[in-house]
Formats: structure tokens, C-alpha cells, sequence
């Protein structure tokens, strides 16, 4: 029993980051429609500044910050440079999803011409090793930082989505788009944010899984994937879903690695999509979609 | 356009004479190439007659039928290990290349199904997540992959020709073949029900077009294409390993046939040839090749949606009418 609660306490912070990969594809999926293939791009550009920072000696709080401020403006550029123009230009929703393609392949390459392909440590100031117990079950203080920080991210997302008028903002924009343009509402400014928003959440996962890996510039690759996985188990179009299918992910991975096999983690996430995509496209908590002719 | 006249027009490859003389031109200076090219441009040339055919596959699906698939190193993966083993157990090469294809084609299928519920983004991640699948069983199981030296292909007996000279030829072959046989499938019914379903599926429905049959057979083959290219490559290559058909290689594939044009044969041939042409070009910058490629997708899909052959298209319609715009 304690060692079930043990693998899944460990599921439980590598899940909180899943989610926060998740909610960013599920926030730009839900508004735009548009499966942002260069989330996992726009992080690693994240954790890449922070890096640069903290190499010339800057604290390390000014260094998150620059990365989540970077990061956000990759997204916020990227929405106004190639999206707008390409929806000016009527570009259909499969070429929207492939401009975000083309985003992650300049951003990969540009990370690899300035960061470098040799994977880095990333000095980070919760330790690894410092480890509280509680009953038998132990949990390092990094991965209670994540929790924490996952599920406060998490709660100060919820607040501003369903508390402030921003967010009801961004519900309209999402639930009908012309309708909320004739409202009088800002809905590309609104979109723009929504850009930000989503990349900011992948930086704040991205920087705090850098300690538990080393940097490269493909290091966000699996996470990314797996933050797929997970907005997609939850519903890709609800973010409760997101969270919830974060969180699932996460746990049921750590169980599989500890009772069946390591090497069969990795691909669990894969027979989640494919099972949920036969099963329940919609997911766990969305809504079906209907075609209307 | 030119004006057709009559279905046996239309189904014509060729519609003017001058455009004949062009392509036979086209055709000589292609077959003499050795003669007067170095030997790494015969090279190069198999490399993207190679691709041609993996290109013009993927465009079937993703250009002509509407259905995107991110999953394409995984059926190059089938077919290429499938024509190594294969050809390892002393199979002769025809049948080989034939079973690759067939191989990826039968994967193909069982991709497809999903295929029939999913749509869009959907269907990317369905078939994203089987290349990577495929990837992973080849990477962790050592008797499929051969092992951490790769697999070794043996070669087959060159007819009395060097290597080089033998490997152009035997691609452009393959190449010329599967960019006529995609020229057939398309003018023929098989080929306007994919056009039909990727226009608009219900519509297509309600005019008898089967869509389970004509999608599924769209998967098998395009994946039958991916498998024929995986053959070939590992028939160029001399060996495999499970490293070359990464998620890499789907996008490499996917960017040529968008940097190619979505739905156009000439299309595809570019595609491939920017693919195979750019890296080489840039060789000295290699971490730069993918922010090309990025570059050249974001400008194509805003200013030039229908790629390199549009493009093309434009410029012989402005000089065919030349006075008048």
C-alpha cells in the first residue's frame, strides 16, 4: 500500500506538469481551434533564455521571469505575424495547424544554433535530493515545488477564466466567435492573450521540469507529447479536462513503470490517445462535436 | 486551363504539342545526366527520386483525399525493414519491394480505420502517435532493428554497371513509374472520389462515393507508396537502423509536400527535390535547415497556398497569354 501511494505521489507531480502542457493546447485548441504543434518549441525557447540569464549571473527570480516574458511573446508575435495574416488570407484550419509546425521547426533550429545540441544541467534552486517523509511515503522537495506551483498556476488560471471579466471575455470568444465580435468584444486582442497565456503555462511547466531532466533543444519533445495525451484523455476542448487528464496521465504512468514495466511507460501514453480516440473522441469531460451540414 | 473537349482529353497526360517536346526534353536530359553531371549529382538525384515516390504518396493523402497524416516514417520504417529482412533471407529484390509496399500497405489500413471517426487535428495526433510507436518497437526490440550495428541490406548484382550509375538509374525508374501511375489514379474514378471526399465528405457521401472504402484505400496506398520508398532506401543505403525514420522524417515528407503544392504531381517532385536540396546547399549550417524549412512553410501557406507549383502554374499562364494579363 505504501509503496502504491508512493508511485502515486511521484505520478502526482510529474502528472501537475502534464496538466499545465495540456491546459495551454486545450486554452489555444478551445479559442482557435488550432492544435499548437510548437507549444513544446516555445517552452524549451523559455527554459533556454532562463538558462542564458542565469549563465551571466542574473538572480534567479529575474531570470524565470524574463523566460515566462519571453515565451509569452513568442506566442503573442507569432499570433499577430503569421496567424492573422493567414486568416486574412482565409488559410483553412489544417494549414493554421501547420504554420504552428513551421513555428516549432524555426524555434528548434534556432535553439540549436545558440544553445547548443549538448544537453546542460539547469540550476535550479529546489534540490533533488532533499527528500520530506510522511507515513512511509517520501517526496523530494522538487517535486513538491511542482505540485505546488502546478496546482496554484492551475487555481489562479480558474480564478481568471471564471471570475474576471477577461475571462469571461475569453469564454465568449471561445464559445462563438462572431457572436462576441458583434458584443463589442476584442476578440483578436482576446485570441493574442489566450496565445500568451497558453505558452506562459508551458513555460512554468517546461522550466520546472528542466531540473528533473537535462536541456536540450528536445527535451520538451516527450512532455509535449504526453501534455497531448493528456488534453486529449481529458477532452481537448474543456479545461477541467486538461487538468484532470493531466493528473490521470501522470499517475497511471508512475503505476504502470512500478508494477509492469519501465519500458512501458513511455508508450502507455500512445495507447491512451489511440483508446481514447476509438472510444471517446470527445474525451473525458468534453463536449461532442456535431457537423452540421 | 485549357479547354477540354471531349473524356478521352481529359484523360490525356499530355495536352499540347510543345508541352510533349518539353517533356521529352526533360526526359533525355534526365537519362543522360551521368554523362555529363559528377558523380555526386547522380547521387543526389537518386536521393530525390527516392523521395518523389514517399512525397507523391503522402500528397495523395494529405493533397488530393484530405486526410493528414503525421505518420509517415512509420510505414517507411515497415517498409524499409521489411525489404531488409526480407532481402536478408535471400528473397530476390522484386518481390521484396513488392512485399514492403504490400507490408505498409496492410498498416496503412489498420491506421486508417481510426481514420473514418477522426477528423483534423484528431487524426494528426492519432497517426503522429503511431510513427512514434512504430519508432519506439524498432528502437526497443533488437531482432526487428538488427541490432545497435543496424541491419545490412545486400545489394543487388548491378547489371554490369557502377554503383552510382546503377542506383540513378534504377530510381528514376521507380521514380517515372509511380509518377505516372499517380497521374492514372487520379483522372481515374478511385481518384476524383478522393478529390470528392476532400472537398467535402457528405457531399461526396450523398453522390455514392463509399467514404469507408475510399478513405481506407487513400491509407493503403499512400502507405504502400511509403513502403516502396523505404525499399528502395534501404536498397541505396546498404543498411538500416531505427534512427532514420524519427519523427524527423514524417515532417521532412509532410514539408515537402507543402512546400510542393497540396494536390499537384509536379508538385511533389519539387517538393522532393527542395527537401533533398536544401541541406545539401546549406551543409556548412545544419542547425539552420529546419528554420528554412519552417520559413518556407509560413510564407507558402500565407502568400502561395498552392507551393512551388503554383507558383509554376502562374508563371506559364503569364507568358502562354503574354500580351494580355
Amino acid at each position: 500500500m505504501t509503496q502504491f501511494l508512493q508511485y502515486a505521489m511521484g505520478g502526482l507531480a510529474t502528472g501537475s506538469i502534464y496538466a499545465l502542457v495540456a491546459l495551454g493546447l486545450a486554452l489555444i485548441y478551445r479559442s482557435t481551434r488550432i492544435l499548437n504543434f510548437a507549444h513544446g518549441d516555445i517552452t524549451t525557447a523559455g527554459a533556454f533564455v532562463a538558462v542564458a540569464l542565469l549563465g551571466i549571473g542574473l538572480p534567479f527570480a529575474l531570470a524565470f521571469g524574463a523566460a515566462l516574458l519571453s515565451g509569452t511573446l513568442i506566442a503573442i508575435l507569432f499570433y499577430f505575424c503569421v496567424l492573422v495574416p493567414a486568416q486574412r488570407r482565409e488559410a483553412t484550419q489544417l494549414s493554421q495547424i501547420i504554420l504552428t509546425l513551421g513555428l516549432g521547426l524555426i524555434l528548434q533550429s534556432l535553439i540549436a544554433y545558440f544553445g547548443g545540441h549538448e544537453p546542460q544541467p539547469f540550476p535550479f534552486p529546489l534540490s533533488d535530493i532533499e527528500i520530506y517523509g510522511v507515513g512511509g511515503i517520501v517526496i523530494s522537495q522538487l517535486s513538491l515545488g511542482i505540485l505546488g506551483t502546478a496546482l496554484l498556476a492551475c487555481l489562479l488560471f480558474y480564478l481568471l477564466v471564471q471570475k474576471t471579466r477577461l475571462g469571461l471575455a475569453m469564454r465568449a470568444t471561445s464559445e462563438n466567435l462572431p457572436s462576441a465580435q458583434t458584443m463589442g468584444i476584442p476578440t483578436r486582442r482576446i485570441l493574442a492573450f489566450s496565445w500568451g497565456m497558453a505558452a506562459l503555462l508551458g513555460v512554468i511547466a517546461g522550466l520546472f521540469l528542466a531540473p528533473l531532466l537535462l536541456l536540450d533543444p528536445f527535451y520538451m519533445l516527450e512532455p509535449f507529447l504526453k501534455g497531448f495525451a493528456a488534453a486529449i484523455l481529458g477532452g481537448l476542448n474543456s479545461l477541467p479536462g486538461a487538468i484532470v487528464g493531466g493528473l490521470i496521465l501522470g499517475v497511471s504512468e508512475a503505476l504502470a513503470g512500478g508494477y509492469i514495466s519501465i519500458a512501458f511507460k513511455n508508450t502507455l501514453a500512445f495507447l491512451i490517445i489511440i483508446a481514447v480516440l476509438l472510444i471517446r473522441p470527445e474525451g473525458l469531460l468534453g463536449r461532442k462535436f456535431v457537423e452540421r451540414v | 486551363m485549357d479547354l477540354v473537349k471531349s473524356y478521352r482529353q481529359e484523360l490525356q497526360l499530355i495536352r499540347r504539342p510543345w508541352t510533349r517536346f518539353w517533356v521529352a526534353f526533360l526526359l533525355l536530359l534526365l537519362l543522360a545526366l551521368p554523362c555529363y553531371a559528377p558523380g555526386y549529382v547522380a547521387h543526389t538525384a537518386a536521393l530525390i527520386f527516392i523521395y518523389i515516390i514517399g512525397v507523391l504518396g503522402q500528397n495523395l493523402l494529405i493533397g488530393y483525399t484530405g486526410q493528414i497524416s503525421f505518420g509517415q516514417a512509420g510505414f517507411l520504417a515497415i517498409g524499409a525493414f521489411t525489404f531488409g529482412h526480407l532481402s536478408r533471407m535471400g528473397v530476390p529484390w522484386p518481390a521484396g519491394l513488392l512485399c514492403a509496399g504490400i507490408a505498409a500497405g496492410i498498416f496503412g489500413v489498420l491506421v486508417g480505420f481510426p481514420s473514418l471517426r477522426l477528423k483534423g487535428p484528431y487524426l494528426a495526433i492519432a497517426t503522429m502517435g503511431f510513427g512514434i510507436a512504430v519508432y519506439q518497437v524498432f528502437v526497443n526490440s533488437e531482432w526487428l532493428s538488427g541490432g545497435r550495428m543496424g541491419l545490412i541490406v545486400p545489394s543487388v548484382p548491378p547489371f554490369g554497371l557502377s554503383e552510382t550509375l546503377f542506383n540513378y538509374y534504377f530510381n528514376l525508374l521507380f521514380a517515372a513509374l509511380f509518377t505516372l501511375l499517380t497521374y492514372n489514379i487520379m483522372s481515374s474514378y478511385m481518384g476524383r472520389a478522393f478529390v470528392a471526399i476532400r472537398d467535402n465528405e457528405i457531399a461526396a457521401e450523398v453522390m455514392g462515393v463509399s467514404l469507408t472504402r475510399y478513405k481506407l484505400i487513400a491509407f493503403a496506398i499512400s502507405s504502400f507508396y511509403m513502403g516502396i520508398m523505404g525499399g528502395l532506401y534501404g536498397l541505396f543505403l546498404g543498411y538500416l537502423e531505427p534512427n532514420m525514420f524519427t519523427f524527423a522524417e514524417s515532417i521532412t515528407i509532410f514539408v515537402a509536400v507543402i512546400i510542393g503544392g497540396l494536390a499537384a504531381v509536379e508538385g511533389s517532385i519539387m517538393g522532393a527535390a527542395f527537401v533533398i536540396l536544401i541541406p545539401q546547399v546549406f551543409s556548412s549550417c545544419k542547425e539552420m535547415v529546419p528554420a528554412i524549412f519552417g520559413v518556407t512553410i509560413i510564407l507558402i501557406l500565407i502568400f502561395e497556398p498552392m507551393g512551388l507549383y503554383g507558383r509554376w502554374f502562374k508563371i506559364r499562364l503569364y507568358f502562354r497569354n503574354w500580351p494580355y494579363r
